[in-house]
C-alpha cells in the first residue's frame, strides 16, 4: 500500500471537516447567525488537505478570501475559527477579522485575505525569510484562477523567481472568478503556460483527485526545502457553491452545479478510491463522519454560547504593539 | 436608536427639486446612479463603463450581466449598450484605472469602478501620480475626464479590508476632485457632473445607502461641485456631516429641534472642492460646531474642516470645536465592535450639547 493508513485516515478526516464546517456555516449564515461576506470552499477540499498535510507549524501559508479549508487542512481548530467567524472574542481572532481575515500565525496561517493578490507578496516574504534564516521552511500561496490576473500576483511569481524562493504557488482554478469565467479573464490559453513564463516549474493537474494532487504538491515541496525554489501548481476543481454565500449564480449553467456534485466531487472520489483499492475500510470513514458531525455541532454550540467583545475593552487594543 | 445597518430610509423632499422642474420618482441611491450613468450613455457615446463585474457572467454559460456590479449600480448597462461599452475585466485594478485614465487622455469619458473603494491600494500609483497630476505636469494641457467609482464604509460586518473610507487620504491629493453623495437625489446630480467635468473625479458610493429612497427628478440634471447642500436650517448649532453620516445629523437635528435648539446641517456633498464658504457663514451666524465623519479621525476630513474653520471663523466661535469621527483603529469584523466604532446619532447629540454647554 503505498500510503500510510494513518496518513489516509488524517486526509479523509481534514477533507470530510471542512467539507461539514463549510455548509454548516452556510446554513448558520442564512440563518443569520454569522454576518457579513463568507466564501465557503466546499468543493475544493482535496487541494487544501494535499498541500498542508505534510507541513509542520513553522512552514507557512497564505490564504484567500475563501479560507476556511485552507484553515482546518493547517491544524486551526475549528471551534476556535467558528466562533471567530461569528465574530465573538474567544475567536482566533478576537471577532476582529472574521470570515475574510481568519488567521492563526501559530499554526503558521498567516491569514486569509480579502484583497485579491494580497496573500503571493506576503508568502515570498515568509519564504524569504525561511531562505535567509536557513531553516529549511517552506511557504505555500493560495491563489484563484482570478488572482492570477492581479499585478501583486504576477510580480511576486517573478521575484520569488528571481530570488529562488521555496514558495509553493497553488492556483486553484474553480473555473469562476465570482461571475467571471477564469478563460474569459486569462488572455492565454494556459494558467499553467502562463506560470511557467515566469522560470519556475509548473504543473496542472485534477484537484479534485486528491493523490494526483498531493504528489504534484508533494515533489514541490521538496524541490523547495532542497533550495530548488518556487514551483507553480494549477489545480483544476469545483466551486459547489456560490461566489459567496447567498450568490444566486445566475451565471452558472442549468445543471452545472447539481452535476459536478454527482460527478466531480473529490471527497466521493476519495472514498470511492480507498475503497476499491482496499487501502481503507468504509467503517473506518463512517466512524470519523460521527467524530466530526459532533464536533462541528459543538463548533456551532459554543460559538452561539460565546461572549461577543466589549467595546469599552476591545475596540481600541491591538492597533499597534506599543503607541 | 440607529444603527450603521439602516436602510432604506426615506430622506426628505430636497428643496432644490423646485428649482429642475418636470416630474420626479421616488428612486433609490442606486437606481439614481444607474439612471445617471443610462442618460449619460446614450448622451454621449464617448461615456464606457469599465471594471470587475459592471455586467457579469462573462464567458460564462448562464446568465449575462448575472450582477450589473456587485451593488447592482450598472446593471442593465450592458444589455443596452453592449460590452464594448461595459466591460468586465479581469481582477487586476492597476490596469482598470491606468486604462481609463489613459482613453480619458484619449477621447474617451471612461466610469473605472473599484467595487470596494478599500481596492484602491492595488491601483493607486495610476490614480495619484498618474490621472491626478497629468493636468499640472504638462502645463495644463491635457484632460483627463474619467469617474472612479467605489463603495466606502462600515455597517455590512464586512471587516477591515471592506470597510474603510479613505476620502481622506484622496481629499489630500490635489488634482482630484471627490464627491460622496448622501442621498438618491445628489447622486443622480453629481453623478452626472462627475461624467461631464474634464478632470478626474472620485465618485463615493456609502454601501449602507444603496436602498435608501428620496425624490428624484426623471429629467438629467447636473449638481454643480462645491456647493453645499442645506439639509436642515437653525442658528444654535452647525453640524457638517457627509456621505452616510448626513442621516445621522439629520435624525440629530429632529430630536434636539424637539427640544427647542435649532440646528443648521450642512452636507458639503462635495470634500474637494469643499464649499467652505457655506461652513464659516453658518458659523458666523450660529458660533459652535460640530463635524461629523466616518472616517479616521487623524488628518482627517473632520480635522480639515475644524482647521479651516479655526483658522479662518475663529472670532465667530462661542465654543471648541467637536469632531464626531471612526476610531483610530481600522473597522472591526464583530457586530458589536463595529457599532462602536460608526458614529451614530447618540454620539452627535453628545457632542452638540457638548458644544452648548449643556
Ligand atoms: C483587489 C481586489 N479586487 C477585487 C476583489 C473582489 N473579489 C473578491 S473575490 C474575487 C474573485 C476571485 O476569484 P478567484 O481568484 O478565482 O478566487 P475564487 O473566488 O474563485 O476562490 C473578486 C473579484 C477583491 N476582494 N480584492
Ligand atoms: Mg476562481
Amino acid at each position: 500500500m503505498p500510503y500510510h493508513e494513518d496518513f489516509l485516515l488524517r486526509a479523509y478526516r481534514s477533507m470530510k471537516t471542512i467539507r461539514e464546517f463549510e455548509e454548516r456555516c452556510i446554513k448558520e449564515f442564512m440563518g443569520g447567525n454569522v454576518p457579513g461576506f463568507v466564501h465557503a470552499s466546499n468543493g475544493q477540499e482535496a487541494i487544501a488537505v494535499a498541500a498542508c498535510i505534510d507541513l509542520s507549524n513553522s512552514d507557512i501559508i497564505g490564504s484567500t478570501h475563501r479560507g476556511h479549508g485552507h484553515c482546518i487542512a493547517k491544524g486551526c481548530d475549528v471551534g476556535d475559527m467558528m466562533k471567530e467567524i461569528m465574530g465573538r472574542s474567544s475567536g482566533l481572532c478576537k471577532g476582529k477579522g472574521g470570515s475574510m481575515h481568519i488567521a492563526d500565525i501559530d499554526k503558521g496561517m498567516l491569514g486569509a485575505n480579502a484583497i485579491v493578490g494580497g496573500g503571493p507578496p506576503l508568502v515570498n516574504g515568509a519564504a524569504l525569510a525561511a531562505k535567509t534564516l536557513g531553516t529549511n521552511h517552506v511557504a505555500v500561496s493560495f491563489n484563484g484562477d482570478g488572482s492570477a490576473n492581479q499585478g501583486t500576483t504576477m510580480e511576486a511569481m517573478n521575484m520569488a523567481a528571481v530570488l529562488q524562493l521555496p514558495h509553493i504557488f497553488i492556483y486553484e482554478n474553480n473555473g469562476y472568478a465570482e461571475g467571471t469565467s477564469a478563460n474569459y479573464g486569462l488572455g492565454c490559453d494556459s494558467l499553467t503556460d502562463r506560470n511557467a513564463g515566469f522560470g519556475m516549474p509548473a504543473e496542472c493537474v485534477d484537484g479534485n483527485d486528491f493523490f494526483a494532487t498531493y504528489e504534484a504538491i508533494k515533489v514541490a515541496t521538496q524541490r523547495a526545502r532542497d533550495g530548488g525554489g518556487p514551483t507553480s501548481i494549477e489545480a483544476k476543481c469545483v466551486r459547489f457553491d456560490g461566489h459567496f454565500i447567498g450568490d444566486p449564480q445566475l451565471y452558472r449553467g442549468e445543471n452545472e452545479v447539481k452535476n459536478a456534485r454527482k460527478d466531480q466531487d473529490c471527497l466521493k472520489i476519495f472514498r470511492d478510491r480507498v475503497i476499491k483499492e482496499g487501502w481503507l475500510k468504509a467503517a473506518a470513514m463512517n466512524a470519523i463522519d460521527k467524530e466530526i458531525a459532533l464536533e462541528i455541532e459543538k463548533a456551532v454550540e459554543d460559538g452561539l454560547a460565546a461572549p461577543h467583545p466589549d467595546p469599552a475593552t476591545d475596540l481600541m487594543s491591538d492597533v499597534y504593539c506599543s503607541y | 436608536m440607529s444603527t450603521a445597518l439602516t436602510k432604506g430610509t426615506k430622506m426628505t423632499t430636497n428643496s432644490n427639486i423646485a428649482k429642475i422642474g418636470g416630474t420626479t420618482s421616488i428612486k433609490s441611491y442606486r437606481e439614481a446612479l444607474n439612471d445617471a450613468i443610462r442618460e449619460e450613455m446614450r448622451r454621449d457615446p464617448t461615456v464606457i463603463v469599465l471594471g470587475e463585474e459592471v455586467s457579469g457572467g462573462a464567458g460564462c454559460d448562464g446568465q449575462d450581466d448575472a450582477y450589473g456590479g456587485v451593488f447592482g449600480v450598472t446593471k442593465g448597462l450592458m444589455p443596452e449598450f453592449g460590452r464594448e461599452r461595459v466591460i468586465d475585466t479581469p481582477i487586476s485594478e492597476a490596469a482598470i484605472i491606468g486604462a481609463a485614465a489613459g482613453a480619458a487622455n484619449n477621447g474617451l469619458r471612461p466610469i473605472a469602478e473599484l467595487m470596494f473603494f478599500d481596492f484602491i491600494g492595488v491601483s493607486f500609483d495610476q490614480i495619484f501620480n498618474q490621472a491626478a497630476k497629468f493636468r499640472y505636469m504638462f502645463g495644463g494641457k491635457s484632460k483627463t475626464p474619467m469617474v472612479i467609482r467605489g463603495t466606502v464604509g462600515a455597517g455590512w460586518r464586512a471587516g477591515a479590508q471592506h470597510s474603510s473610507m479613505l476620502h481622506s487620504i484622496v481629499t489630500h491629493i490635489a488634482g482630484l476632485k471627490v464627491v460622496m453623495p448622501s442621498n438618491a437625489y445628489d447622486a443622480k446630480g453629481l453623478m452626472v457632473q462627475a461624467i461631464r467635468d474634464e478632470d478626474p473625479v472620485i465618485f463615493l458610493e456609502h454601501k449602507v445607502m444603496y436602498n435608501n429612497e428620496c425624490e428624484v427628478p426623471d429629467e438629467q440634471y447636473a449638481i454643480p461641485f462645491g456647493e453645499a447642500a442645506f439639509p436642515r436650517q437653525g442658528k444654535d448649532v452647525t453640524i457638517v456631516a457627509i456621505s452616510n453620516m448626513v442621516t445621522h445629523a439629520i435624525a440629530a437635528a429632529d430630536i434636539l429641534a424637539e427640544e427647542g435648539i435649532t440646528c443648521d446641517v450642512i452636507d458639503p456633498r462635495t470634500v474637494s472642492p469643499l464649499d467652505d464658504e457655506a461652513i464659516l457663514e453658518s458659523v458666523e451666524v450660529t458660533g459652535r460646531l460640530v463635524v461629523v465623519d466616518e472616517g479616521n479621525p487623524r488628518c482627517g476630513l473632520a480635522s480639515d474642516i475644524a482647521g479651516i474653520v479655526a483658522e479662518k471663523g475663529f472670532y465667530s466661535l462661542k465654543a471648541p470645536i467637536r469632531t464626531v469621527t471612526a476610531p483610530h483603529t481600522p473597522v472591526p469584523f464583530a457586530p458589536a465592535l463595529e457599532d462602536a466604532y460608526v458614529p451614530n446619532v447618540d454620539k452627535v447629540l453628545a457632542a452638540v450639547r457638548d458644544v452648548l454647554g449643556a
